[in-house]
């Protein structure tokens, strides 16, 4: 299945994956109607600045992921094939379990209905909406295998250049 | 990859963009889906970086940062966006002033040979209209003095812009007073709209606003002049005959487009060229063929009649049909890009202005002084490139239209005045009051990257022409409705309602075309907007009714640049209800929004009509006209 990866060195923090990521949550799914609506569209995932980097964090769909076992009411639920977790707003009663246990605080609120929301990996289109507008690629969307190999790629290509040198 | 159709209307483009696919070209299609998805916080105008402790951005959706570090929040900043943008956009029109000011200076001090004044009959206009007396002057006398009042308009005045005050209604220029947006330097207030949006200094996004207005009245005065002092140096247009699109480029021929905005260089090489012709057949071409892109174009197309090849967004188009030798640029939508494209070919892309050189191309610096000999210069080096054309490369999309052009307010006046001598206004009112013409319309600006080329132009066009609109164009716009066949008589009997086909014709069998006018009227360039302003003010002063009761829209449906945003100002301010094509970067400002879109209405007349939808678009500009005209009583 394919992840969403953070290439951590490329994020130049513009936050055009937060602004998609609401757009996509919205009726409208266009930015210009979407900044009106009501509820207002969320964002599920989150730019953070911390030792002057810049960290987009998002919902890593766990393994066994804890929010969905810290759920008591069934509306956080795990695909038994894509592992995907999703997050029925009907069920959920805003007790804020899920947001407890997540290790990573990618779990909002809803202001509104008082519920929690996530990332769901947008269920509706090939490419997720954020990775889709990272201008820099620091987000991408491919196998674990994939991504691996490409960092070792990456780390290859440099450990060859200082071989060279020498 | 988008289809060809949803990339341009135009069928040369279309097989231009076949062959891009084929060859694996990179164009501004491919660059525009690269940058794809763009800046939501750019496209609704809420990032600021006026100061260093920015780039700041508001979170159009309430969760992240409502206030930029100095505390601005989206409407100060949206207003301060858009009031720079209106300050470039006046900064490029009345750059180009400026440079013909200068040019008439130079003649008069005698000091540029090659620029002598065209038309007297327009400089003492001018000048009459300015207040200057002229008789008793020779031509050099008052051209020095109509040159010195255009350099005057420029640093701050104790007196209004003349060049606004004397070409407006008097309820416009009340209005202005009114409000306090009267303009008293163009250059002055350029620097007015940079000082009061830079850091901490106009909080107040109404304020803000009114500064952005006031520097649209100032691009207004810019405008105006340019088209004043084109036609004295280089002839006020007539109607001219030609054919458009890139059927236009001849195989065997030294094929030359002359791109940009100022006629100061293309009209010298437009004159020049003849001279040249034996040394194109002695390079073995069969003469030379000049071509325009873009206003340069108009402006050329305007006084001699010189065939428009394509316009703004498909410019790199012309270079890939690989029988192009030179394209000559002066300034103003000439796109970086066009280096690259000239690479693969064998054409040489010079630029002439000290402020617009493009990296990878050549520069030849163009000099009043020495005008003609730097024409010819550019011309030998387009022979030159000729001989190095690739004949297998060559490809040229066989479609052309004929066009009318040359509809200066002067000709305009001129062909009126065949049905009514003493009162040349009097058929084109009379028909307005009968019913016959149901409103004007004023199509102006660019083509726009995110919208399929033509697609709104003609849709918009063939709706309000089938609903009587008389029907004006400037600039690319006047180029798309060009490049389709929309400037002809032919399109009168195909596209007009049946009033709108009756005064057209009328009007044209008086001025002895034997059919009618051609459908849209082609004004000239951008700047030549200020005709079609002059045309409403004609009209508005001979009724006694203020601009802002006329049955009189705008539409700029593709339009991209700076300059467009201070010309749609204008425009409105001018009390145009003006449509737009496209989602202008405002709309993190409810406020902004609304003030654009309906509040400004309260206070000159005009307004913004935001539609992206061609179909919708042209039903709103009907509503806008039968508005007006019962307001008249009509
Ligand atoms: S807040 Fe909602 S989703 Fe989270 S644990 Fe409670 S009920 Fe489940
Ligand atoms: S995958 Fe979709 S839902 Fe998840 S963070 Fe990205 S845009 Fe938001
Ligand atoms: S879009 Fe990409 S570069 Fe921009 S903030 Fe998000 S992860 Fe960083
Ligand atoms: S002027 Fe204000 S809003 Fe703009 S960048 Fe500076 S601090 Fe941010």
């Amino acid at each position: 299945m394919k992840e969403i990866f953070v290439r951590l060195d490329r994020c130049v923090g513009c936050l055009s994956c937060e602004l998609a990521c609401a757009v996509e949550h919205s009726r409208s799914k266009n930015l210009f109607q979407a900044i009106s609506e009501s509820p207002r569209p969320r964002r599920r995932l989150y730019v953070e600045y911390v030792l002057a980097r810049k960290m987009p964090f998002l919902c890593r769909h766990c393994e066994d992921a804890p929010c969905v076992r810290a759920c008591r009411t069934g509306a956080l639920v795990q695909d038994p094939i894509t592992r995907i977790v999703t997050h029925t707003p009907d069920k959920c009663i805003g007790c804020w379990m899920c947001t407890m246990v997540c290790p990573y605080g990618v779990i909002g609120r809803e202001w509104e209905r008082r519920i929690a929301i996530k990332c769901d990996r947008c269920p509706d289109r090939d490419i997720p909406a954020c990775v889709e507008a990272c201008p820099t690629r620091a987000l991408v969307f491919m196998e674990e295998e994939e991504f691996a190999r490409l960092t070792r790629l990456e780390a290859a290509e440099e450990v060859a250049r200082s071989y060279r040198v020498v | 990859m988008k289809a060809v159709k949803e990339k341009s209307w135009c069928p040369s483009v279309q097989e231009m963009l076949r062959l891009a696919e084929k060859l694996d070209i990179e164009t501004v299609w491919c660059r525009y889906e690269a940058q794809l998805p763009q800046c939501g916080f750019g496209e609704l105008g809420t990032c600021c970086h006026n100061c260093l402790q920015g780039p700041c951005r508001i979170d159009p959706f309430g969760e992240g940062p409502q206030k930029g570090v100095c505390g601005a929040n989206a409407d100060t900043i949206v207003a301060r966006n858009l009031a720079r943008a209106i300050a470039a956009g006046t900064s490029a029109h009345s750059g180009h002033a400026k440079h013909l000011a200068h040019t008439l200076l130079a003649w008069a001090e005698g000091k540029a040979p090659d620029y002598p004044v065209k038309d007297e009959a327009k400089l003492k206009a001018v000048a009459t209209r300015l207040g200057i007396p002229v008789d008793g002057k020779d031509v050099q006398e008052l051209a020095k003095e109509v040159a010195e009042a255009a350099l005057l308009e420029f640093s701050e005045k104790a007196t209004p812009l003349a060049w606004v005050a004397t070409t407006v209604t008097r309820g416009r220029v009340e209005k202005a007073i009114q409000y306090n947006v009267v303009p008293t330097g163009i250059d002055s207030v350029v620097s007015e709209v940079l000082h009061r949006t830079s850091y901490g200094v106009d909080a107040d996004p109404v304020n803000i606003l009114f500064g952005g207005v006031k520097c649209a009245l100032a691009d207004f005065a810019g405008c105006h002049m340019a088209t004043d002092l084109a036609d004295i140096l280089f002839g006020t247009p007539k109607p001219v005959v030609t054919t458009a699109n890139m059927g236009v480029l001849k195989p065997d021929a030294v094929n030359v487009a002359l791109h940009g905005h100022n006629p100061l260089l293309s009209d010298l090489i437009v004159q020049v060229a003849p001279e040249m012709e034996s040394e194109a057949r002695a390079a073995g071409a069969s003469g030379i063929n000049l071509m325009g892109i873009c206003c340069t174009g108009n402006e050329v197309l305007m006084r001699h009649g010189i065939p428009p090849v394509t316009h703004s967004v498909s410019q790199e188009m012309v270079i890939m049909t690989g029988a192009l030798d030179a394209m000559v640029v002066d300034y103003q939508c000439v796109m970086p890009s066009l280096a690259t494209m000239a690479e693969c070919f064998h054409t040489k892309l010079i630029t002439t202005m000290p402020i617009a050189k493009v990296p990878g191309a050549t520069h030849i610096e163009f000099k009043e002084e020495e005008a003609r000999e730097r024409a010819r210069e550019i011309l030998r080096l387009a022979i030159e490139a000729f001989k190095k054309r690739d004949p297998a490369k060559v490809h040229i999309p066989n479609y052309v239209h004929k066009a009318y052009a040359g509809f200066s307010t002067e000709a305009i006046i001129e062909a009126l005045a065949q049905v009514n001598k003493e009162d040349p206004l009097k058929p084109l009112i009379d028909n307005i009051v009968a019913g016959n013409i149901l409103g004007v319309c004023l199509f102006a600006g660019c083509n726009n990257v995110k919208i399929p080329q033509d697609s709104a132009f003609l849709t918009v066009a063939k709706e309000l022409a089938r609903n009587n609109v008389f029907l004006l164009a400037s600039g690319c716009a006047a180029g798309a409705f060009a490049r389709h066949g929309l400037l002809t008589p032919e399109a009168t009997e195909e596209y007009a309602g049946d009033g709108l086909k009756a005064v057209l014709t009328a009007i044209g069998k008086a001025v002895g075309l034997g059919g009618p006018l051609p459908l849209i009227l082609h004004i000239g360039s951008c700047v030549d907007n200020s005709r079609a302003a002059d045309i409403a003010v004609a009209v508005a002063n001979r009724l006694g009714v203020d601009i802002d009761k006329l049955p009189v829209v705008a539409s700029a449906p593709e339009a991209t640049t700076e300059k467009a945003i201070a010309i749609g100002t204008w425009a409105v301010t001018a009390g145009l209800p003006t449509h737009v094509g496209f989602v202008p970067p405002v709309l993190g400002s409810p406020l902004v929004s609304r003030i654009l879109t309906q509040d400004i209405k309260g206070i000159f007349g005009g307004y913004f009509i935001v539609e992206t939808d061609p179909s919708k678009a042209a039903e709103k500009l009907l509503e806008a006209i039968r508005e007006r005209r019962k307001g008249l009583g009509l």
